[in-house]
């Protein structure tokens, strides 16, 4: 894993500075709150319904088990005991106050974390694929490059003032983990015919009220020119995205109605006229970042699992992903028990799975942007062990990727912005399925839930989206099929008329049973909804 | 920047007050003309580019140019940042402005970017302006100024 030398550690200091003094001179009157919004947004801080809200930034989602416990130990000191693991592989705490946020921003920065750039108008926390370094899949380990973009990003003194928020994510492998074209800028870490790696650049995709795939446009960027090709690629979009209409000011828009070859040809004028100045880091930095990066000290052991307990099995089967080492498996820890909260954790459950991954798998940690924990390198031969102290911290829900595995944003219980509750609607979905046993019958099923049209539940994506709605001020929800943020990217299509918070849950069994009954051989719900089309679906729902 | 050359003046006839100026020629003495109207006259010495204003029709005037000032009507309007830089790169030596909603907390970036004289809307604490413009001493990325990136000092 990345270890901070003393340059990073010393820019993140002087930051927990730099915000003591920001927060001073706002108390002072110096800064006028709209002056300070901006300031406080760059360190993450956002003012919620009842209380500020910090975002820490986890890098590509990786985390040793010193960074979980001391998260865990903020969530005890500073929250209400417990954090949210978010859809950007960041972490939240909910309660927090202001007199309190540079104090804690010291604390993070005692195990390298901090909360630069997780909010405003900048280049956000880069994300990735969960199990890279891990896939049996990948190409090669993509983190070095994130990390490469991560201190490129860090502080660019052109691009802290963007038409709006920018997000970057970074993969490796065929198998998208990481939602990777629904990214301001999706980078795809590829080989070329000459055997060469480089960078494949889709820009141009995101959620929110339009949702938009990410076009590909550029099918090859050599390594050493990586930086110097994002940095066009931003100069282009700080140049000429809109900044008249907030809700048009992202790159996808700007891409939309310039074309993406108008888009294209001026990023390559730009890149050209880059090349030139010289910006690109030495590569001499991309080889000192790749061994942080490199496979630990994995061992030969047993390969075959006892099945002897169901209970283990049942687990083993949905939440242990294949290895690129067939004596290891990735494990997922699923922060998402029946009727919980999805994403959230106590600070004793990240106490221990901090624990547990200094025990049992190289001292790593991986966020999901499915809001659970990954174990990314755990022998076959110590699963039973782990299994069993998950099952006791109520962290061995057997449900990845099911339809209890259910992403949901804050919604009303905690968002200014919302219209609906996503956090009981979420509840009471994953307690219906778990009582009506259909849960594994049902299959991989991503039901992805949010509570307005932003889009932080990820539900253009879902396999069936829910959307809050403010219906003549009642909670109304509008259900969406179809939507995938993998390699087979497609945006949810909306059934018709919403419906009240007992109509949806009806109606998200209903579309399953539609499912079941017409499904063929190994068709997950995405298969036959594709297969069939919405017209079943629909049917189903409106025509009674 | 050595902190001898960070002076307050007050230049009087511009109609923006210069708080910082990091360069030791003589200030340009007469107000500036827009982009277009700079285009057209071949005397002018001084341009304003306002955010919606390319940069790059500049680029062949350069060389009679002593001024130029970029426009931030609000700090959160970042456009400024770009065309100071593409004018740097352009080769531009005379004298780069930020006027406008200029704040404490963007002058490092501005500096960077290539900005050497800030004349904000409503002057600023000298002393939290000294402290922003010490910024956080290394960098990450190479831009309008000559310092060494991280990346750079990590591997001499
Ligand atoms: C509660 C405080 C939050 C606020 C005020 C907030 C605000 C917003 C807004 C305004 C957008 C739309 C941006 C646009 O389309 O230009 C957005 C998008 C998004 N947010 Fe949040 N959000 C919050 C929490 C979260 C959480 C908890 C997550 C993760 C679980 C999250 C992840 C995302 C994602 C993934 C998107 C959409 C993807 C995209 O950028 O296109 N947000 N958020
Ligand atoms: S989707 Fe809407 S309600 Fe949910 S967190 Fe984002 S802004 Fe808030």
């Amino acid at each position: 894993m990345y270890q901070y030398d003393q340059y990073d550690q010393a820019m993140v200091d002087a930051r927990v500075e730099e915000f003591r003094d920001q927060a001073q001179r706002r108390l002072d009157g110096k800064l006028t709150e709209d002056q300070f919004k901006p300031l406080r947004l760059m360190n993450g801080l956002y003012l919620q319904l009842h209380a500020y809200m910090l975002r820490v930034a986890i890098p590509y989602g990786t985390l040793n088990s010193r960074q979980m416990t001391a998260l865990g130990d903020i969530a005890d000191k500073y929250d209400r005991g417990y954090g949210h693991f978010t859809t950007r592989q960041n972490l939240q705490y909910n309660w927090i106050k202001l007199e309190d946020a540079a104090d804690i921003l010291a604390d993070l920065s005692k195990v390298e974390m901090h909360a630069i750039q997780t909010s405003g108008n900048c280049i956000r926390n880069i994300s990735s694929d969960h199990f890279a370094g891990a896939a049996h899949d990948e190409l090669i380990d993509p983190r070095p490059y994130a990390e490469l973009l991560r201190q490129w990003s860090s502080f660019h003194p052109e691009f802290t003032y963007l038409p709006r928020k920018f997000k970057i994510a970074v993969i490796a492998a065929e198998t998208d983990r990481a939602a990777m074209r629904l990214h301001d800028i999706g980078i795809q870490i590829v080989k070329n015919e000459a055997g060469e790696v480089g960078a494949s650049f889709y820009v141009g995709g995101g959620m929110g009220r339009t949702p938009m795939i990410a076009p590909q446009i550029r099918e090859f960027v050599p390594l050493d020119q990586l930086v110097t090709y994002a940095e066009a690629c931003l100069r282009v979009y700080n140049r000429y995205g809109r900044r008249d209409n907030k809700y048009k000011a992202r790159i996808k828009i700007l891409v939309h109605e310039m074309g993406a070859e108008e888009y294209t040809r001026q990023v390559e004028e730009e890149f050209a006229h880059l090349l030139e100045q010289g910006v690109e880091p030495p590569l001499a930095e991309l080889e000192r970042i790749k061994p942080f990066f490199a496979d630990p000290a994995f061992e030969d052991g047993p390969k075959s699992i006892d099945r002897s307990d169901p209970d283990f099995a049942l687990w083993v089967d949905r939440n242990t992903v294949r290895h690129k080492h067939d004596s290891y498996v990735s494990a997922v820890i699923s922060l998402k028990p029946v009727g919980g909260i999805p994403g959230d954790a106590t600070g004793d459950q990240m106490r221990l799975m901090a624990k547990l991954a200094k025990q049992y798998s190289f001292d790593e940690l991986r966020v999901m942007h499915t809001q659970n924990i990954v174990l990314p390198h755990v022998k076959i031969a110590d699963l039973h062990a782990l299994w069993t102290e998950l099952e006791a911290a109520d962290l061995g829900a057997p449900n990845l990727d099911t339809i209890e595995d259910i992403i949901a944003c804050p919604g009303l219980d905690y968002c200014a912005l919302a219209n609906a509750r996503s956090i009981p609607l979420a509840q009471r979905i994953s307690e219906n399925f778990a009582k009506n046993g259909r849960t594994e019958e049902l299959g991989q099923l991503k039901l992805k839930i949010s509570g307005c049209i932003n889009a932080c539940g990820h539900h253009h994506a879902g396999h069936i989206g829910i959307l809050g709605v403010d219906k003549k001020g009642t909670e109304n929800y509008q259900l969406s099929l179809g939507g995938s943020e993998a390699e087979d990217v497609s945006l949810a299509k909306i059934t018709g008329p919403g419906f009240d918070e007992d109509g949806v849950i009806k109606a998200v069994e209903t579309v399953t049973d539609v499912y079941l009954e017409t499904r063929e051989d190994g068709e997950r719900f995405l298969d036959t909804y594709r297969r069939i089309g919405m017209t079943p679906f629909k049917e189903a729902l409106y025509d009674k | 920047m050595t902190s001898e050359n960070l002076h307050s003046q007050d230049l009087g006839a511009s109609p923006d007050e210069v708080q910082f100026r990091f360069r030791n020629d003589e200030p340009a003495d007469h107000g500036t003309v827009t982009v277009d109207a700079c285009c057209d006259q071949t005397n002018a010495t001084a341009v304003r580019i306002e955010p919606g204003d390319d940069a790059r029709v500049l680029l062949p005037f350069l060389d009679r140019l002593a001024l130029v000032e970029v426009n931030f009507p609000t700090f959160g309007d970042g456009r400024g940042y770009s065309a100071a830089r593409i004018l740097r790169e352009a080769g531009y030596k005379g004298e780069l402005r930020a006027v406008g909603d200029v704040l404490i907390d963007q002058l490092s970036h501005m500096r960077r970017c290539g900005f050497d004289a800030f004349a904000p809307d409503k002057p600023l604490d000298e002393e939290d302006a000294r402290r922003a413009f010490e910024g956080f001493g290394n960098v990450n990325q190479s831009a309008a100024d000559a310092r060494r990136t991280i990346a750079e000092l990590r591997h001499e």
